[in-house]
C-alpha cells in the first residue's frame, strides 16, 4: 500500500466554529494507482489534498493517521513534515497558475529551492531538462519569469517541478480545470506518462471533470460534504455505481468534457449542507431519493465487494 | 523600454515646467511689497526713499511687464542666476541657498536612507513575531501618525531641555568658529542629532508598518504556500516575500518624497537648523521673492531628480514592469 489514511478528521477553525470539511476519512491507495477524487465544489477535495502535505491554520488536525509507504506522516507537525515534502509527497496546487514567484527567473528559483534542500542543481539539471522535453517545454523557460509563460506552460512547469525528486505520492489539484479541452487532454496524458515512467509512484487527481478521470484514473473516490461516499475502480464508478449520490452524479453528467459543478448538478435537487453545522446521520439524507429511517444514523464506509467501498445504509442492508 | 523612458522624460519635463511656473507666480501673488520692506530697514529721508524705490525696482527687474519678467526668469534660470536676495542684499540667491543646502541634505539623506532600510527590515522581522507585533508596532503607528513638527518639539523638550544632553537650536555652538577640528565636528553632530532623529523616527514607523502589512500579504500568497509545500525553509520563503514586499515600498518612497521634504523643512524650523527650511521661513517673513523662489526651485529639482532615480530603480528591480515594457 502506498497511502493509507485512517479516520482522518480535519476541520477549519473559524470565528463561528469548526467547519467540518473532512470528517472521518478512511481509504488507501495501492502502489502505482492513479486515484481520481471527485465531488461537488466545496465538498472537501482540496482540504483532503492539503491535509496530507500542508496542514496550516486555519486548518486544524483533529485526529487520524496517515501512512505513506508504511511510514507514518506527521501531518499535524509542519516542521516534521518538511522532511517528507517534495521528496516523498508533493502537490500541484489548485492555484498552480500563481504558484511561481513572479519576480525571479524560474531556473534560479529551482536552483535556490534545491540547494536550500541540500540538493545539487547542477547534478539534477540534465534530468530537469529531459523532463521539460517530455512536457514539451523549451529549456529556455528556465531563463524566463513566470509571467512570460502561458497558463498551460505554467501548469506543466509546476508538474515538472513538483515531481522533480520522484516523490512517492503526487496530489494534482484541478490541474486541468483552467485549460482548454485539447490542452486538458495533453496534460492528463502527461500525468499518466509520469506515473508510467515511475517519476511518481501513485497519484491523487482532484478534478471537476469526471471525463478526465475516465481517461486516466484507475479508481475514483467520490466525496460528499466532507465525507467519503464511494470508492471503486473507474469502471465500476462510471458504469455500475452503488451510492445514490454517485448514481445521480454520473447520470446527471452532461456530455463528456462539460464540467458538472458549473451546472450546479441540475439533476440533483437541493443543496449541500453547510459544513459549519452538518446534519447528524447521512449528510446526503435531505437530497437522497431513497432515504429511510436508518439514515438518521451515520453510515460507515465499508467494503461491499473487493475494492469497492461505500457509505450508504441502503446498499449495506441489502447486502446483509 | 525606450518609449517608456521617453514618456517618463516628457512627464518629468512638463512637471518641471509647471512647477517652475507656479514657483515664479506664487510670491508675486503674495501680499506685501518687497522693495518697501527692504527700504523700511534703512531709515532714509522721504525724497531719497522715493529715488531708491525706483532704483531697486529696476535693479530687481520689477519695472517691466509681468510676461517679460516671466521670460527673463526662465532665461536667467538657464544661466544659473536666481537673482539677488532682497533680505540679504546684495548677496546672490544662489550663494545664499548653497550655504543652506548642505545642512538640509545632511538631515534628509541619512534620515531617508536609514529609516527606509531599518524600517523595512524591522517591519519584516516584526511580522509574525507575536510579541513585537503586539508591542512595538502600535508604537510604529503612533510614530507615523505623529506630525513631524510635533515629534520634533517633543524631542527638543524631552532630550534637549528636560534631560539636557542635546542642544535644541543651531547647527553648532554659537561661540565656535567653523573649523576642521574635532570639537567643532562633535558640536556639529550634537546639533544634527535631534532634528535627524525626529525625521528618522516618523519615517521609520511608516516603513515598518507598511512592510509588516505587505510581507504578511506576500507570505499568504500562492507562491509562498507552494514553496512551503515543497518543504522550502522559512528563510528562503521570507527572502522572496521580503523582496516582493519591498517593491510597493519603493513606489511608496517615491510618492512620499515630497511629504518627507516638507516635514524636514518644518523640522529645521523647530530646531532653528540653518537649512532650506529655516531659510524659507526668513525669506517669507521678509517677503523676499527671489529667495523664496530659489529655495522652492532647489527643492523641486531635487525631488524630481530623486523621483526619477526611484522610477528607474523600480523598473530595474521588478521584472514585471520591465517585461511589460518589452513589447514597446
Ligand atoms: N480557509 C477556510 N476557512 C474556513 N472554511 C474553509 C476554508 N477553506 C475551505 N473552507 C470550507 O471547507 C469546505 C471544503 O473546501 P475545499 O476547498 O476543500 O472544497 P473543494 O472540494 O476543493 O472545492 P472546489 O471544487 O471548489 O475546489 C468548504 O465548505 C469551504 O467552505
Ligand atoms: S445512507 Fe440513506 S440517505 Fe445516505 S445515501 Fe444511503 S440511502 Fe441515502
Ligand atoms: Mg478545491
Amino acid at each position: 500500500m502506498s497511502l493509507q489514511i485512517k479516520n482522518l478528521v480535519v476541520y477549519y477553525q473559524t470565528l463561528r466554529g469548526y467547519v467540518k470539511a473532512l470528517d472521518d476519512v478512511t481509504f488507501s491507495i495501492s502502489d502505482g494507482e492513479i486515484m481520481g477524487l471527485a465531488g461537488e465544489s466545496g465538498c472537501g477535495k482540496t482540504t483532503l489534498g492539503n491535509s496530507l502535505i500542508r496542514l496550516e491554520p486555519p486548518m486544524k488536525y483533529i485526529k487520524g493517521d496517515v501512512e505513506l509507504d508504511n511510514e507514518k506522516l506527521p501531518v499535524w507537525n509542519s516542521s516534521q513534515m518538511n522532511a517528507f515534502r517534495f521528496k516523498k509527497i508533493s502537490i500541484i496546487p489548485q492555484y498552480a497558475m500563481n504558484a511561481l514567484n513572479p519576480t525571479i527567473k524560474i531556473g534560479k528559483m529551482i536552483s535556490e529551492l534545491l540547494s536550500s534542500r541540500k540538493f545539487n542543481y547542477k547534478k539534477i539539471k540534465p534530468e530537469l531538462e529531459r523532463r521539460l522535453d517530455l512536457v514539451e517545454l523549451t529549456h529556455d523557460v528556465l531563463n524566463m519569469y513566470p509571467i512570460e509563460l502561458s497558463g498551460g506552460m505554467k501548469q506543466r512547469m509546476v508538474l515538472v517541478l513538483s515531481t522533480l525528486l520522484d516523490p512517492s505520492l503526487l496530489i494534482a489539484d484541478e490541474i486541468t480545470s483552467a485549460l482548454d479541452v485539447s490542452t486538458q487532454k495533453a496534460v492528463a496524458e502527461m500525468l499518466v506518462e509520469f506515473r508510467n515512467r515511475k517519476f511518481v509512484k501513485s497519484m491523487i487527481v482532484i478534478t471537476h471533470d469526471i471525463s478526465i478521470l475516465y481517461q486516466i484514473a484507475d479508481s475514483i473516490l467520490v466525496m460528499y460534504a466532507g465525507k467519503l461516499a464511494e470508492k471503486a475502480s473507474t469502471n465500476v464508478i462510471v458504469n455500475t455505481p452503488r451510492h445514490p449520490y454517485t448514481k445521480l452524479l454520473i447520470s446527471s453528467l452532461p456530455k463528456v468534457g462539460v464540467r458538472y459543478t458549473e451546472k450546479k448538478l441540475s439533476g440533483i435537487p437541493g443543496n449541500t449542507p453547510l459544513l459549519l453545522d452538518p446534519p447528524a446521520g447521512c449528510r446526503f439524507r435531505d437530497r437522497c431519493p431513497v432515504a429511510f429511517d436508518r439514515c438518521f444514523e451515520e453510515p460507515p464506509f465499508v467494503e461491499i465487494e473487493k475494492d469497492h467501498y461505500i457509505a450508504c445504509w441502503k446498499e449495506c442492508t441489502e447486502n446483509d | 523600454m525606450k518609449r517608456y523612458f521617453g514618456r517618463k522624460t516628457i512627464i518629468y519635463l512638463s512637471t518641471f515646467f509647471l512647477a517652475v511656473t507656479v514657483d515664479w507666480a506664487i510670491p508675486r501673488l503674495m501680499p506685501g511689497d518687497p522693495i518697501m520692506n527692504l527700504l523700511s530697514r534703512v531709515s532714509v529721508r522721504a525724497e531719497a526713499s522715493e529715488a531708491m524705490y525706483g532704483y531697486y525696482t529696476k535693479a530687481f527687474g520689477l519695472d517691466i511687464p509681468v510676461w517679460k519678467q516671466y521670460i527673463n526668469f526662465w532665461i536667467a534660470l538657464f544661466h544659473g542666476d536666481l537673482g539677488t536676495s532682497v533680505y540679504l542684499f546684495p548677496q546672490k540667491v544662489v550663494d545664499v541657498i548653497i550655504m543652506a543646502v548642505p545642512y538640509s541634505i545632511a538631515l534628509l539623506v541619512p534620515a531617508i536612507l536609514l529609516s527606509f532600510y531599518t524600517g523595512n527590515k524591522f517591519g519584516a522581522f516584526a511580522a509574525r513575531t507575536k510579541i513585537l507585533d503586539n508591542t512595538l508596532l502600535p508604537v510604529g503607528y503612533l510614530l507615523t501618525a505623529a506630525p513631524y513638527m510635533w515629534l520634533g518639539i517633543l524631542l527638543a523638550w524631552s532630550l534637549g531641555i528636560v534631560v539636557g544632553i542635546f542642544p535644541t537650536a543651531g547647527a553648532y555652538d554659537f561661540n565656535m568658529a567653523p573649523s576642521f577640528s574635532w570639537p567643532f565636528i562633535f558640536s556639529l553632530i550634537k546639533h544634527w542629532f535631534l532634528p535627524f532623529l525626529s525625521l528618522f523616527l516618523v519615517q521609520f514607523g511608516g516603513w515598518a508598518i507598511g512592510m509588516r502589512n505587505m510581507i504578511i500579504y506576500e507570505l499568504e500568497s500562492d507562491y509562498s504556500h507552494y514553496l512551503e509545500s515543497l518543504g522550502a525553509p522559512r528563510s528562503l520563503i521570507r527572502k522572496y516575500a521580503y523582496r516582493n514586499a519591498l517593491l510597493p515600498q519603493i513606489t511608496g518612497l517615491a510618492l512620499q518624497l515630497g511629504v518627507i521634504v516638507a516635514g524636514s523643512l518644518v523640522t529645521e524650523v523647530v530646531f532653528s537648523y540653518p537649512g532650506l527650511g529655516s531659510l524659507i521661513l526668513s525669506a517669507i517673513q521678509n517677503k523676499d521673492y527671489f529667495l523664496i523662489q530659489g529655495c522652492f526651485l532647489f527643492i523641486i529639482i531635487g525631488v524630481l531628480i530623486a523621483n526619477f532615480f526611484i522610477d528607474i530603480a523600480y523598473v530595474i528591480i521588478d521584472p514585471r514592469t520591465r517585461l511589460g515594457m518589452a513589447g514597446e
